[in-house]
């Protein structure tokens, strides 16, 4: 029975946290003294840079220097992209803006304010283009043009076909399609973005504090932007980040900004982003646009799909996109076994901010696509929406399961933990508490979700973006893997240090860890530090390190078990050689060595530290003095796509599965969520209140995405959710009644046996909450293609409705 | 987001505060629960010269009941308001909107004087004022003027105040007899400014017809609007659902609502029809269930 493994342990990190003692960026003080930036900002969607001005900037007392777009040009390249098309993205505009927002000089002087004032005197003259938006409008050959040495604002185009769709499609008895629009939101953290920088000319080496939340294989992108070897590009992260959701892996273009202000004004550099910077120009997940089309027998069996998936990457495509279209592709079929598939997916540039992870990173599109596409579906063919499901999820006998895009579903019963859903939600009673609220006249409605939840998301996903003959190709150097690493270190007195690299955003890493490393070596937890501060310096890392693509339960915390478990075998073979017993007849236990039936025969785990340590000369032959390791846990299935673009772009995938209730107040357009059910298997449950924490969050996520959040622009591309009273986080106020199951199918893929749960409900609470409405409405014959749905929309929806019923039908 | 540098002056009187804005006129804004004018600061968004910040006016923190009116200082927080028993016990319509102005940390800073003064049509308490048929008063040194919020409010975030005046006070007269007051809006959160709130206050006759009804709107144009049509509708009639659904036709028609990325202006206009006739409803239930006074 684990004492620690599964217990609602409380965090460790929460003491220090809720008084207010984290440790975060803005609380470091690196370097005696330190300069702050502004940064002078586009306010156009397009326009043309003539010229930048900064005579009258620079005569502010206090005022060290000032970036700008020459500067830039002089001193860096363009990021990387993962993408064939050569789209030149610096850290400021150059030549043009593209978005409002859109970085253009940096101020360096004394504080903030004085940054701030001189700002407000650089005079930049811009000649103002025409802008675009609209991702489909962009596509168009008569649409404004962002990058004209592109030529069009394509970034890029891929035709994936898996089995045979088109005969699918041939022999279905009926074919449903939707056309759908997915908003562009973001998680928006508690902290913003913050930067400190520093050059030394001496050695030319950068070294950067900063609240980066991983994946490391943006270090090299920034390196290259910066012209410099990744060795002398040292990130440094404090132990606490206030939030991160996929947002913080998008701020590699302000480390290279604040870098490049450092080295142009010869002193250390800090900016903390403000909100307004937050809001206007961090990252966002794509809005999208997807043409949605499945062929199903009468009976409900699902022959095939084909989805056209437009995502709008706002002005620069930039790494790790197009992973909003690739990411999710070993899971693009869902939980359902149909083997035809065909996905056209284009990523397009507009005039609207950039974008990159966001909780969920691509899956809250595609189950918004799916699971909404399914119900009408279901609709037309009067099933139910439940039974539609049941019919055609993967069998749990199928496990491990591949699927037609290359995924290895690893571990699971899908048909079971459905069942439990429904059971969950008493299914049944619902649908007959709606049949009497319709009786009545109210608008009632139920709507399911199901999802595939990928973790662990392999480097190698995003390469599909390549056409298949590129990776061919005598020379291309393929990409894979999603290792992490972690140490562990047992001291002279029996204590443990762990040093994780993680970068941890307010997850609960040190605990988990403690609680893993306790378990292992069967000491009080209290015995067990973790420290959670990442230097590239001295930790060992590598490309995939970070926090992202709810990774840390099943790799980093895998890591660190794997380097526990060497420990104890050193130090297994040490308390043998002290009881002159052999290595496979000693055990651990509640932190004491003994000999396997002789519990008298026995050596305490401390004292088999202290020797260690203190009288090497007493270790057996072979053994080394010290206690640490450091391991790293890769995943044997995170391979390079194929030939066929099939890739298994994650190393593991839990199931969710959602029903929530909803009433909607036929006058006002309020729509109440009366009722959210949510179903989970996570794997093996390492701590019940993280997890349960993690759920209510993403549930949160994604309900904003369906009800609240909006990063609205006009069509001339101005930006209208510029402060947090346009841009509408849900906040316990809004939280739903929400009741959340478990079901536990522990992978085989990690050490932990735990598999993601950080993005979750966020991918499934969208179309959940979609197809409640959409049911809720769907006696008026009203269907709902696009999110947010706010009550006005619901109202509008209501009126035409109502007057299509008054003239009986007619428009 | 860092202000701009400014004066900034303290008073510790309300003479000396005056004294000051005579001095200082257009280049000075007042400071009181700075709950909308430090943020417009931090956004540069307001580059005042100075600052006259008026949370040391200890005579200006009061609440008074006096010759059948309720007068309220202008620096008194909201959540003070809020937990006046008066306010809470048999004043539904107050208590209900100051509940809905943004959250309780807001209210525990925020000033009455603040929010009124602030102008923004969206906010509740200009349209409480309005329905309970309240006033304003405004000092300088020549001295100090009452105002009526139609004299007062002009349009978005402006008011025919004087640079040279403070607003210091304001004040509604009790309702009497049998009444009941109801505030409704629709927010897209809890807190947020109202895509749309009516404030509504009756006063029934002894015979049951409505002595006396007031009723303000918010976030329906660009002032505090007062529902004069609905009002003169139900002076004198017996209260009931169609009388109520008619003042609602009658408020929706004297909204001037406009769109932002939150709700349509139609929405809007629509909202104000219903929450018009639900308050009114909710009101009446209210006037009922109180004890004769």
């Amino acid at each position: 029975m684990p004492k620690w493994i599964g217990q609602p342990i409380k965090r460790a990190e929460d003491p220090r946290l809720l008084t207010g003692q984290g440790t975060y960026v803005d609380d470091l003080r690196p370097l005696p003294v330190l300069y702050h930036a502004a940064i002078l900002r586009s306010p156009h969607a397009h326009a043309r840079i003539r010229s930048v001005n900064i005579e009258r900037a620079l005569a502010v007392p206090g005022v060290v220097g000032i970036l700008t777009p020459q500067d830039v040009l002089e001193m860096s390249d363009p990021f990387p992209v993962g993408v064939e098309t050569p789209v030149r993205y610096y850290a400021t505009a150059t030549d043009k803006v593209r978005f409002v927002g859109e970085p253009v000089c940096v101020v360096v002087a004394k504080d903030r304010y004085i940054a701030e004032d001189a700002r407000e005197l650089i005079e930049v003259d811009y000649e103002p283009l025409p802008a675009v938006v609209d991702p489909e409008r962009a596509m168009a050959p008569d649409a404004p043009v962002l990058h004209e040495d592109i030529g069009h604002n394509i970034a890029c185009h891929r035709s994936l076909r898996y089995g045979d769709p088109d005969a699918a499609f041939a022999e279905a008895d009926v074919v449903v399609s939707q056309r759908q629009v997915f908003p562009k939101y973001s998680s928006t953290p508690m902290e913003c973005y913050a930067v400190i920088a520093q050059f030394n000319p001496i050695n030319g080496e950068y070294t950067i504090w900063s609240n980066f939340q991983g994946p490391f294989s943006l270090h090299p992108v920034t390196a290259r932007a910066l012209r410099t070897p990744e060795n002398k590009l040292r990130f440094i992260v404090p132990p606490d980040i206030g939030g991160g959701f996929g947002i913080k892996s998008s701020m590699f273009p302000y480390i290279a900004l604040i870098a490049l202000a450092a080295r142009k004004t010869g002193v250390p550099v800090k900016w903390v982003e403000d909100r307004l910077e937050h809001l206007a120009a961090s990252s966002s997940n794509t809005d999208r646009v997807a043409y949605m089309e499945v062929a199903l027998k009468r009976d409900g069996t699902i022959l095939g799909m084909r989805q056209k998936l437009i995502d709008n990457v706002g002005a620069y495509i930039r790494a790790p996109d197009p992973g909003c279209l690739f990411r999710p592709l070993g899971n693009q079929v869902g939980p359902y076994r149909f083997q035809h598939l065909a996905v056209e997916a284009y990523a397009v540039h507009t005039n609207k901010s950039l974008t990159g992870p966001n909780r969920g990173y691509g899956c809250q599109h595609l189950y918004f696509n799916i699971e909404r596409l399914l119900d009408k579906a279901a609709d037309t063919l009067g099933l139910d929406p439940a039974e539609l499901r049941r019919r055609n999820l993967i069998p749990g006998s199928a496990m491990p399961y591949t699927t037609p895009t290359g995924g290895i579903y690893d571990a699971g019963d899908y048909p079971a933990t459905f069942e439990k859903l429904l059971e969950l939600a008493n299914y049944a009673r619902l649908r007959e508490e709606q049949a009497r609220a319709r009786a009545a006249g109210r608008l009632y409605g139920i709507g399911i979700a199901l999802a595939v939840d990928p973790s662990v998301s392999n480097m190698g996903y995003v390469t599909i973006a390549f056409d298949r003959k590129l990776r061919q190709r005598p020379g291309y150097q393929a990409k894979s893997g999603a290792a992490e690493t972690g140490t562990v270190m047992v001291d002279a007195r029996g204590n443990v240090t762990c040093t994780i690299n993680t970068c941890p955003e307010g997850q609960g890493h040190e605990t988990t860890v403690a609680q893993l490393v306790a378990e292992e070596f069967g000491i009080p937890i209290e015995n067990v530090r973790v420290v959670a501060d990442f230097d590239s310096n001295s930790r060992a890392w590598s490309i995939a390190t970070g926090t992202y693509s709810s990774r840390f339960a099943a790799a980093g915390a895998s890591a660190t078990l794997l380097a526990a478990r060497r420990v104890k075998e050193k130090m297994r073979a040490i308390a043998a050689h002290l009881l002159e017993a052999a290595p496979d007849d000693v055990v651990l236990e509640d932190g004491v060595f003994f000999v396997k039936g002789q519990p008298d025969r026995n050596v305490t785990f401390r004292r088999v530290a202290g020797v260690a340590h203190w009288n090497p000369n007493a270790l057996p032959p072979g053994i080394e003095p010290g206690l640490q390791n450091t391991s790293v846990w890769n995943f044997e299935h995170a391979v390079a796509p194929d030939d066929q673009d099939r890739v298994n772009s994650s190393q593991l995938y839990g199931f969710v599965g959602e029903i929530v209730a909803v009433e909607i107040d036929p006058e006002t357009g309020e729509i109440q969520l009366q009722h959210y059910y949510s179903m989970h298997d996570a794997g093996r449950i390492l701590n019940p209140l993280l997890v349960e924490g993690q759920i209510w969050g993403a549930v949160l996520h994604g309900m904003a995405g369906a009800m609240y959040e909006e990063m609205v622009y006009d069509e001339n591309g101005a930006f209208l959710a510029g402060t947090f009273m346009d841009y509408l986080c849900p906040t316990a106020m809004e939280a739903p009644p929400l009741t959340i199951g478990h079901v536990e199918y522990p992978t085989p893929a990690s050490l932990t046996g735990a598999k993601g749960v950080g993005e979750s409900s966020s991918e499934t609470a969208p179309a959940a909450i979609a197809n409640a409405v959409a049911d809720a409405l769907k006696p008026l014959g009203i269907e709902i293609t696009s999110l947010p749905i706010t009550p006005s929309k619901v109202w509008a929806l209501l009126r035409e409705a109502r007057a299509r019923q008054a003239t009986g039908g007619q428009p | 987001m860092k202000p701009a540098a400014f004066d900034y002056y303290a008073p510790d009187t309300l003479d000396e505060a005056l004294a000051v804005l005579a001095e200082r006129g257009d280049a000075a804004k007042i400071l009181a629960g700075g709950q909308s004018l430090v943020p417009l600061l931090n956004m540069r968004l307001a580059k005042p010269e100075a600052l006259v910040d008026i949370n040391r006016l200890r005579e200006l923190d009061y609440i008074r009941e006096e010759n059948g009116w309720l007068a309220i200082g202008a620096i008194t927080r909201q959540r003070t308001l809020e937990r006046y028993p008066l306010v809470r016990q048999h004043l539904p319509l107050v208590a209900d909107a100051l509940h809905a102005l943004g959250h309780a940390q807001i209210r525990n800073r925020g000033t009455i004087g603040g929010n009124l003064a602030h102008a923004d049509p969206a906010s509740e308490l200009p349209a409480v004022l309005v329905a309970l048929g309240g006033e304003l008063v405004a000092a300088s040194v020549a001295g100090q003027r009452p105002l009526a919020p139609e004299e007062f409010y002009l349009t978005y975030l402006t008011t025919t105040l004087d640079p040279t005046e403070l607003l210091v006070e304001a004040r509604f007269r009790l309702p009497t007899g049998r009444h009941g007051g109801a505030f409704l809006e629709l927010s897209r959160r809890h807190g947020d400014y109202a895509m749309v709130g009516v404030g509504v206050q009756l006063e029934l006759a002894p015979d049951g017809t409505v002595a006396r009804a007031g009723i303000g709107l918010c976030g329906a144009g660009p002032v505090p609007i007062k529902a004069t049509e609905a009002e003169a509708l139900l002076v004198g009639e017996r209260p009931g659902e169609e009388l109520f659904a008619e003042a609602g036709v009658r408020a929706a028609a004297q909204a001037e609502p406009e769109s932002d990325i939150h709700a349509s202006a139609d929405y809007r206009r629509d909202m104000v029809r219903v929450l018009t006739r639900r308050a009114l409803r909710l009101a009446l239930q209210r006037a009922a269930a109180a004890d004769t006074q």
